[in-house]
């Protein structure tokens, strides 16, 4: 279906990736937002705060995270595209409604303007360090899918592919931007509403009484319902079964949290992205995310100057991991090599896929700047040479 | 063959999901049979009405009743209710949780909820205690009572609940025990009809966890104390409202005022600001292609 035009503010823009996703998220149909402010993020919420009153959009400044973080879900079950903004801090507050948005399989958009962390760390400076918690930071077994831009064009794309990938498999997307694309400036162009396909929310036909909430049938998402439409829902954070009733035993853990990991795991294909260039006969393969594969772009450049046979392989979807991918590429290099904005997340599975078939080399940034691209291509020569 | 009563308030539960969790003499249920009785006497409509509940053994009220229910996470109750009904102002949302769930862990969602006038029901049942885990102590806890965390007795001051709705701003304020069943469901009528953050705190017994640890006796035990040391004071002043250990309890309505909600004052602004270029929520906006599909 194409977007609603008012949300959609077709031309060319000079943006920077806060605006730009902001602009996605309204493009995506995106009518409910509850935020709690913290640099480097805010103003994704300024902007959405400005621009909702004029679409039938609700925006709400909560008292912390916490309350945002389901304070979003509230606007979902009452039909809305809902999604919520926040960096590192605020990000470890959420963590708890991340579950909760997976058990009750609660479609909604974490965006996540990354800074320098643990704790307060580097409010004004880039990381990458959340890139596990936003895979593992609630408690149990769940899944979510995490999607990482490198530009203001991609804030805008990947926010409608956020919303998109939350309709279409019921699960919370983590949207995780990072503090040098957040406030980059580049140009933006956004497409006429016509030509912006975006998924609706997949309400039931059924009548009360036929329909189970909870109930995938063969597939494995439920329909949904929302609140006010005579259903009696009962949406619960217990486990619970097909009608959504709490039930205390290993039976219905195994029925429901079976499928709430297997509805990602299972269709991991249909939902990895991710570019690659030069694959073919390389030597070592770069993988990269975020800011910092525009970064490792300079170094795989200096790295060829050199002579050597360098592929690149860029996530688009973070989580889940292209698992397939990198093991069909493995046996065929001497190396990975992982350029991240933190000591060490992504590359570890990478580590896991790749199972030994050849090596993973990180180079490793504690953030609050970009790599040196020098030193990300003297790890990539380093890396033909076999001596890292 | 026996004639089998069916009990007036029965197609307002979920009765697939009885018997409840709640223990013999616990006054949740007493609770609920008045809220139950309280939305037919309201006559709202109960396909627009949503029950939004914390955790704890109150949190399992929502998930007991008849309407659209959500179980949500400790503490949140209002956090989340505040998105539902922003969300779809035509429902009628009742948040309705223990005082360890809606005044602990999510007393900065009260105070904002209360600040904000966000237009819901919200029902405390107040049993002094943390029922769900055992019978610690909670913020209402009175002092020298004993908690299997305050094994010594308690020490801390207890919350005055109606002094601190009314202080930030509720404009219903009532407070009634289990024992006035016949008050407790008035109030939650003229609740459910009236606009804004609306507030009642049921004083209700615990004979499994805060009685016996007491020697408090059982429910009924629980009923004398309130018959014999609730004092009905219409109007009171918050202020003086305080409840300690087996001390007279004042019942009654104490506020009951207009103010804008959260929504009225948001719209009102908005209007006034943008005039026609305004679109309020909800906003019935039909895509252009579902226009005139016939389907
Ligand atoms: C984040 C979190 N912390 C702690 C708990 C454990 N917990 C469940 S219910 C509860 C207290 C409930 O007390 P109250 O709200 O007074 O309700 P009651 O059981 O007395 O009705 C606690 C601490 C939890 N579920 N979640
Ligand atoms: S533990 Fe106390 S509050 Fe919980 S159901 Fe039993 S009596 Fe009621």
């Amino acid at each position: 279906m194409a977007a609603d035009p008012r949300g959609v503010l077709t031309g060319q823009h000079y943006l920077d990736g806060n605006h730009a996703a902001c602009e996605g998220a309204l493009a995506a149909g995106c009518r409910f937002a509850a935020g709690y402010p913290i640099t480097p993020s805010t103003e994704v919420v300024e902007r959405i705060a400005q621009r909702f009153p004029t679409m039938g959009g609700v925006f709400i400044q909560m008292e912390d995270e916490i309350a945002a973080s389901i304070t979003l879900q509230g606007g979902v079950w009452a039909g809305k595209k809902a999604l919520t903004v926040t960096s590192g801090p605020g990000f470890s507050l959420m963590m708890e409604h991340v579950g909760l948005a997976a058990i009750t399989e609660c479609p909604c958009v974490f965006v996540n303007v990354q800074r320098g962390g643990p704790s307060t760390g580097l409010p004004t400076l880039p990381g990458q360090a959340d890139m596990m918690q936003a895979r593992w930071g609630s408690h149990g077994d769940y899944e979510i899918i995490a999607l990482c831009p490198q530009s203001p064009q991609e804030c805008f794309d990947f926010a409608i592919k956020a919303f998109n990938l939350a309709e279409t498999w019921r699960v919370p997307v983590m949207l995780m931007m990072d503090e040098c694309v957040g406030h980059m400036t580049e140009r933006v162009v956004i497409p006429n509403a016509e030509d912006i396909e975006v998924v609706e929310r997949n309400f039931t036909k059924k009548k009360p009484g036929e329909y189970k909430p909870f109930d995938a049938g063969d597939g494995w998402v439920p329909e949904m319902a929302k609140a006010g439409d005579g259903y009696n829902l009962f949406v619960t954070g217990l486990t619970h079964d097909e009608r959504g009733y709490p039930v205390m035993n290993h039976h219905a853990q195994e029925k429901l949290v079976h499928r709430l990991v297997d509805k990602i795991r299972k269709n991991a294909d249909k939902i990895c992205e991710w570019e690659e260039d030069g694959i073919e006969g390389a030597e070592v393969v770069v993988m990269s995310y975020g800011i910092t594969s525009r970064v490792a772009q300079r170094g795989v450049e200096i790295a060829r100057e050199q002579g050597i046979k360098v592929g690149t392989m860029r996530l688009i979807v973070a989580w889940p991991f292209p698992e397939k991918r990198v093991k069909q590429i493995a046996p065929t290099i001497k190396s990975f090599v992982m350029p991240e904005l933190n000591y060490g997340q992504m590359v570890f599975e990478l580590e896991r896929c790749v199972a030994g078939m050849t090596r993973t080399v990180l180079v490793p940034h504690g953030g609050g700047e970009v790599h040196d691209p020098q030193v990300i291509a003297n790890a990539i020569i380093e890396a033909a040479r076999g001596k890292n | 063959m026996t004639e089998v009563a069916i009990n007036p308030v029965n197609p307002y539960l979920r009765m697939d999901r009885m018997p409840s969790i709640w223990c013999p003499g616990c006054g949740i249920g007493t609770s609920v049979n008045c809220f139950a009785r309280a939305l037919t006497q309201s006559k709202i409509d109960l396909k627009k009405t949503a029950v939004v509940s914390g955790i704890g053994c109150t949190g399992r009220v929502s998930g007991y009743m008849s309407v659209d229910s959500f179980h949500t996470t400790h503490g949140r109750a209002l956090a989340f209710a505040t998105g539902l009904k922003l969300g779809n102002p035509e429902l009628n949302v009742v948040v309705y949780s223990g005082e360890g769930d809606l005044i602990a862990i999510g007393g900065n969602h009260f105070i904002h909820a209360a600040r904000r006038n966000l237009d819901v029901l919200c029902v405390c049942v107040n049993n002094f205690t943390y029922g769900m885990t055992g019978g610690q102590v909670s913020p209402t806890s009175p002092a020298t009572a004993k908690f299997t965390t305050a094994p010594l007795g308690q020490f801390e001051e207890p919350f005055n609940l109606p002094y601190l709705a009314d202080s930030c701003g509720a404009v219903y304020v009532a407070r009634w025990t289990t024992f006035h069943v016949r008050e407790l469901t008035k109030a939650m009528r003229d609740a459910l009809k009236k606009r804004g953050f609306r507030f009642i705190e049921v004083i209700s017994p615990c004979p499994t966890l805060y009685q016996r640890r007491n020697r408090l006796g059982d429910g009924l035990d629980a009923m004398k104390y309130y018959q014999e040391k609730s004092v009905k004071k219409n109007g009171a002043n918050t202020s003086e409202l305080r409840i300690d250990f087996q001390s007279e309890i004042t019942v009654g309505t104490f506020v009951d005022r207009e103010r804008p909600t959260f929504a009225d004052a948001m719209n009102a602004r908005y209007k006034e600001v943008l005039g026609p270029r305004y679109v309020p929520c909800p906003d019935n906006y039909v895509p252009p292609q579902a226009k005139g599909e016939g389907t």
